[in-house]
């Protein structure tokens, strides 16, 4: 098949029919019955187990911040090694298509493929990654007992959830689009794309930028009114300061992609005329508002893993970070700045000289406080006590990498030297390089950084460095050759090649992208061997790393409360100065802690969405109808419930705090 | 510069000699210049990058637990003047830069006629430059020369030294233009003029191609990129003049329907009023011209009974128009037109209805709103003129790009 | 570790013995006050739509030939009484006077509804002479914001009804007061909207 099924509406499936199951592709045919057969193993153990009411109560319904971080790194990580199939389909492909070869997918496939891998990477893998980080460790990180709107909280994970369920479906069902993933029209309009793909990719991203907003807004409330006494500004952990700012940024751009979608939306289902070559429609409109959103998006992504980092670096170098104040601004800037370049993602599309040299200085004086943060990074660790554990060793390869993509950047910022690169496999190795090197070895470092916050027990060191080489090995073998091509004039989004001399650059691209594969297995193996020896890597203190912040002076994992009594905050390191100067953790006069519900709301609503979500990209009005109805009623039943609340009794916290005594003491006595 | 390019030459020619770097070396004057703006960029980055990495690894090292004898001081955390110089570097490389970005943004604009034709070769103010219409179709490139009333698909030849002027529009989706060996690219658009002025120093056989994704046929929409000497060029015209094939309208249309890997083909003749309609996207009969349309707003519209009037010449998105769900299909009101356009608009629904009907039954690339059109005539050829229209055609262009 | 370290007496304070946890909702005002920020920009977005677009009426009618701005003089009265209304309601509130509260609320979605009506009845006459969104972008632009706005307006009023059956049900307890609170700057921040469409849509249009 290389074109899409045109197909008649019928009343009751809409263009749902047989057509829209892929059964003749024998790939996804293989991939259907693989996840089929998982699967069915995951829900059948689940049932053999009965773990369904437990999953329920304890996780599904949690309003509990641990929890649905915990929950949005699953997700991430999921959608990751999907996203990741999809890399190395694509470099497989082109390693593949040489010498008169069509290598094994067909337009209609790949075009897929590398529209999916960019959706799947941005919105479902890094986007709950760093949402899922923010989650759990901001509210430790002030003091904080929760977020300021725990149910939201359930909610807009449930809502990511959603997105990301449909973009699966398109997996298996109909197909996704085929337009790149930021779906430029008239391309995208339904002129030129007519079937499912691209109703796929504007709903899951709709649904999912739902939860994605609201969750930002929450994070900003729980940063600005949830601190503990003591907390002001300047005292703020600098991870919760990237987060502050990540979600003014999510809130402040999000809502744009709502509307330019909505726009989109509008032309494909109401035949109206934003982005259309008809009637008046200005497809570069679209261009623009696509990307006033897009440029924060990835400053989004990267300010908290500039957090992770330095939490990471100055708890692991011993030392106080280097120019908190020049970091906190530098932050600020960051943030201000990211929505004054949005244009050099395309300088080629003809504006004057003027508009583009503004928007090249603007991108580039955004390096100046980029620079400031590296500097303060690596004076950090002069004259500090260097530790090399994972998270160190992510942070500073991040530092090597993230300078090189930081240079590319920069080049790509002159006009001039964007026309020769834009578009090319230059730009995709340059924004890998900052997205790997940054984002991801951010999320890796903050995984092992804090997993032993969450679960109780450090990541098994050994498979943790074998991912490590692994992936800074297999990112130069899989990016430095696309920075070649690129140089050699080779664009983008490429199915087939006839230029000889290109075919070794891509074989080693490929191999790097098998290195990187066995560094997401390792980091796999290194979750299982973890658990599988978490005796030996036990922590009771609660401080493994002999941290700095306050997530550290609770108990690993914390309890459902986080602190027995609100902690008062001294200075920004607030754990370590409390080590300082002798704290002693209070054993007596609990009291009762007033804490939220849970509630099946949230997962209720954001399947009712997916319903609807699957509807309106088939065409079936009832269904559509109906879920959008019980949308609303079951929002508006929730709001009768005025029993949100519960207190967890004395006794309660009084036999955990115990516990965490005993734990405390056998850990000074042994 | 000159000394420029063999440095940036140096360091991957060593280990790379096979490859073709067309980007760090080209044979054109524009691209040759975009190049050294990129190495002088490269090379002012690496007066902080190069400290900022070595300085990591050495304190990586240095300051490593085991070694006890570096110093350690936990509570220092503040400099003043080391954070002037953190915050000061990287500013001062910044403004070398950005000033070197505003000129040399201003100096390579793409609608900035060329001035030089190489480092020390002026154009000489008679010199005019050879216009190229270049038409980004689905996949392949068309090239109008109206100087030398030829045509031709996928494949672009240029005399070498002399300026050329590009003027760049696409048929139905964004791609962009793009030889790297001669200059940077730039985006087609339909119904827009993008333009890009270049020149070829050397003779040379190389490639263009689009870069930007624009469907399914995009990977082997590239053409030959040919700059030949002044004689080589007048055969290469005669070759083309040489051809069976003439570019009407008729013409055009077929060859706008979407097709993959087309091989290089000339055409001897083209209609001079071509390439504008393209761009007014006008070319089938019956199509009102974008320019009339932009003419016909600036005057404020054309009043509350052209609300229902037939929008089928106002629809210029190339496929078929699958009909979006709640907005229905184009309504056809036929009474504003002279006989002959009630005529053609007649035909162009039962075109168009035959067109969509055909498609359940054939999955094949479709080309639509009344591509084939049964009963077209030459007659009817004089670009569609509403009633509507005034008088006075307004002396508006087809849009530009602008980013308002 | 800390557990066998003993206090001096100088040591700080690091934990708060009496604590006084946050009320409920006590970031519900910044919250929803963060959320209507986020709508402002959706809003924007399509503002500066219509600003690209409004003058692309693709040899179509224009807002002289189709604007009625007795009509929506007539509207904008409407939508501005609503909130005067509704300023009243939170005034009453404010006294504890339930009755008083829902009348008011009642009056406001009363004008609500005519505001939305007179909006559906434009809308219908336009779209009945062949001006309707897909008519040009100018329409498009026009009908998604002016649409949007009246979207909004729409589940305001489902919102309003669902708060008069809760004060009903429950009486102006804090978590009603508090929800009345967020309605009432939902529907001031939709009066705001709706100056800005008076003036740039209806007002600028006709002298366009």
């Amino acid at each position: 098949m290389t074109e899409s099924p045109i197909v008649q509406s019928t009343f009751l499936l809409g263009r749902f029919n047989l057509q829209a199951i892929p059964y003749h592709e024998p790939i996804l045919v293989f991939t259907f019955i693989g996840v089929a057969i998982g699967g069915a193993a995951v829900l059948g153990a689940l049932t053999y187990f009965r773990l369904w009411g437990y999953l329920w109560r304890e996780w599904f319904t949690s309003v509990d911040h641990k929890k649905i971080g915990i929950m949005y790194m699953v997700l991430g990580l999921i959608m990751f090694i999907r996203g990741f199939a999809d890399a190395i389909m694509m470099r497989l492909q082109q390693a593949w298509a040489f010498g008169g070869s069509e290598g094994y997918l067909p337009a209609h496939h790949y075009d897929q493929v590398f529209s999916a891998h960019g959706v799947i990477m941005i919105f479902f893998a890094a986007m709950p990654f760093v949402t899922g980080l923010m989650n759990y460790v901001v509210p430790l990180q002030i003091g904080a007992r929760d977020v300021s709107f725990p149910f939201l909280n359930n909610f807009s994970f449930w809502m990511t959830v959603s997105g990301a369920a449909l973009v699966m479906t398109s997996l298996f069902v109909g197909e996704f689009a085929q337009t790149g993933w930021l779906a430029y029209p008239p391309l995208s309009g339904i002129a030129y794309s007519p079937y499912v793909g691209v109703d796929y990719y504007i709903w899951a991203l709709q649904i999912a930028g739902v939860g994605t907003t609201l969750s930002g807004i929450n994070l900003i409330c729980t940063i600005v009114k949830m601190r503990a006494p003591g907390m002001d500004m300047m005292k703020m952990p600098v991870f919760t300061w990237t987060s502050l700012c990540t979600n003014v940024l999510i809130v402040a751009s999000f809502p744009i992609l709502t509307a330019t979608l909505a726009l989109l939306t509008a032309d494909r289902y109401l035949g109206t005329n934003f982005f259309t070559n008809d009637l008046g429609g200005n497809p570069m409109m679209y261009v623009n508002l696509i990307w006033i959103w897009g440029h924060p998006e990835v400053y989004i992504l990267i300010l908290p893993a500039f957090g992770i980092f330095s939490e990471v670096t100055s708890t692991f170098s011993g030392k106080k970070l280097f120019g908190y104040t020049s970091m906190v601004y530098a932050t600020v800037v960051i943030t201000i700045l990211s929505y004054l370049v949005w244009l050099h993602h395309f300088f080629t599309m003809g504006s004057g000289a003027s508009v583009n040299s503004f928007f090249g200085i603007t991108t580039m004086i955004i390096s100046i406080p980029t620079g400031a943060k590296m500097f303060n990074w690596l004076f950090t660790m002069y004259r500090g006590r260097i530790r090399f554990e994972l998270p160190m060793m992510y942070t500073v390869a991040f530092m090597l990498i993230f300078v090189i993509g930081g240079m590319t950047g920069v080049m790509l910022a002159v006009p001039p030297a964007d026309f020769v690169l834009h578009n090319s496999l230059f730009l995709i190795a340059h924004f890998h390089n900052v997205i790997i090197g940054g984002v991801v070895f951010g999320v890796f470092a903050g995984i092992a950084f804090w997993w032993p916050k969450a679960f109780g027990f450090k990541l098994d060191p050994f498979w943790g460095k074998m991912s490590f080489w692994f992936w800074v090995v297999g990112f130069f073998f899989a990016f430095m050759p696309l920075y070649v091509l690129g140089l050699m004039g080779v664009t983008r989004r490429l199915r087939v090649f006839d230029d000889p001399s290109l075919h070794i650059w891509f074989i080693i691209a490929a191999f790097g992208a098998a290195l990187i594969a066995c560094g997401i297995a390792s980091f796999m193996i290194q979750i299982g061997v973890s658990i599988l020896k978490r005796d030996k890597l036990r922590d009771t203190t609660g401080d493994p790393w002999n941290a700095r912040t306050l997530e550290w002076a609770t108990s690993s994992p914390p309890p459902d409360y986080n602190f027995a009594f609100t902690p008062v905050v001294h200075d920004s390191d607030a754990w370590w100065d409390m080590k300082q100067r002798g704290y002693v953790r209070p054993l007596s006069g609990f009291k009762p802690i007033h804490m939220p519900r849970n509630s099946g709301t949230g997962p209720v609503l954001a399947g009712i969405s997916f319903v609807l979500g699957f509807a309106l990209i088939w065409y079936i009005w009832w269904l559509a109808a109906v879920s959008f109805v019980a949308l609303l009623a079951v929002a508006i039943h929730h709001t009768f419930n005025y029993d949100r609340d519960f207190d967890i009794p004395a006794e309660d916290v009084v036999r955990t705090e115990e516990e965490r005594t005993r734990l405390l003491a056998a850990q000074v006595n042994a | 510069m000159r000394r420029l390019r063999l440095l940036a030459l140096l360091p991957l020619l060593a280990a790379l000699g096979g490859c073709k770097f067309e980007v760090l070396a080209p044979t054109g004057d524009i691209a040759a210049q975009q190049r050294d703006l990129l190495v002088i960029s490269v090379l002012l980055m690496l007066i902080i990058i190069i400290p900022v990495m070595a300085l990591t690894a050495f304190f990586a090292w240095k300051y490593r637990q085991s070694n006890s004898e570096a110093r350690y001081e936990p509570d220092w955390h503040h400099s003043t003047q080391l954070e002037l110089v953190i915050w000061a570097a990287p500013l001062l490389i910044i403004i070398c830069l950005g000033a070197m970005t505003w000129m040399g943004t201003h100096l390579l604009d793409p609608y900035r006629p060329l001035d030089r034709i190489g480092s020390r070769t002026v154009v000489a103010a008679a010199d005019k430059p050879l216009v190229v219409n270049v038409v980004a179709l689905d996949w392949k490139w068309l090239f109008i020369y109206p100087e030398q009333g030829v045509a031709t698909v996928n494949e672009l030849a240029v005399p070498v030294d002399r300026p050329i002027h590009f003027q760049i529009t696409a048929s139905s989706v964004m791609n962009a233009f793009y030889v790297p060996t001669l200059a940077g690219m730039i985006y087609a658009m339909p119904a827009m003029k993008t333009q890009l002025h270049a020149v070829a120093n050397q003779r040379v056989e190389s490639r263009g191609f689009s870069a930007n994704y624009s469907g399914a046929g995009f990977s082997k929409m590239f053409f030959a990129f040919r700059a030949m000497s002044d004689s080589e060029f007048d055969s290469w015209v005669r070759e083309a003049k040489g051809s069976t094939e003439s570019l009407t309208r008729q013409a055009y249309l077929e060859l706008e329907k979407p097709s993959e890997a087309v091989p290089a083909t000339f055409f001897n003749d083209v209609d001079p009023t071509l390439f504008d309609a393209i761009l007014n996207l006008c070319v089938e009969p019956g199509k009102m011209c974008m320019k009339e349309m932009m003419a016909i707003d600036a005057k404020g519209g054309a009043g509350l009974e052209s609300a229902s009037a037939n929008l089928l010449p106002l629809m210029h998105d190339k496929h078929a128009r699958r009909g979006t769900v709640f907005g229905g299909a184009p309504s056809y009101v036929v009474g504003i037109c002279t006989p002959e356009e009630l005529a053609t608009a007649l035909t162009l629904s039962a075109a168009d209805t035959s067109a969509a009907a055909s498609h359940r039954a054939d999955s094949a690339p479709v080309s639509g709103a009344g591509l084939p059109i049964p009963g077209f005539s030459p007659a009817l050829l004089p670009a569609f003129t509403s009633p509507l229209l005034p008088t006075s055609e307004a002396d508006i262009g087809p849009r530009r790009p602008s980013n308002s | 570790m800390s557990t066998t370290v003993t206090a001096t007496s100088e040591a700080p304070v690091f934990y708060e013995v009496d604590e006084h946890p946050h009320p409920e909702g006590h970031s519900t005002a910044l919250g929803f006050w963060i959320y209507l920020m986020s709508d402002c920009l959706i809003f924007a977005i399509l503002f500066a739509t219509f600003g690209v677009l409004g003058g692309n009426y693709a040899a179509g009618p224009g807002p002289r030939d189709l604007f009625d701005l007795n009509l929506v003089a007539l509207n904008t009265t409407m939508l501005l009484l609503s909130s005067i209304t509704y300023g009243f309601a939170m005034l009453a509130m404010d006294k504890e006077r339930v009755k008083a509260t829902q009348v008011w609320l009642v009056i406001t979605g009363l004008f609500g509804l005519a505001f939305l009506s007179i909006e559906l009845y434009e809308f219908h006459h336009m779209i009945a002479e062949g001006a309707g969104p897909q008519r040009s972008a100018f329409l498009s632009a026009f009908f998604t914001l002016v649409g949007t706005h009246g979207l909004h307006v729409t589940f305001g009023i489902i919102w309003l009804v669902t708060l008069l059956v809760q004060v009903q049900k429950r009486g102006l307890i804090l978590a009603n007061k508090r929800r009345l609170m967020c309605l009432s700057m939902f529907w001031h921040f939709l009066d705001v909207v709706w100056i800005g469409v008076f003036t740039f849509v209806y007002l600028l249009g006709m002298l366009r």
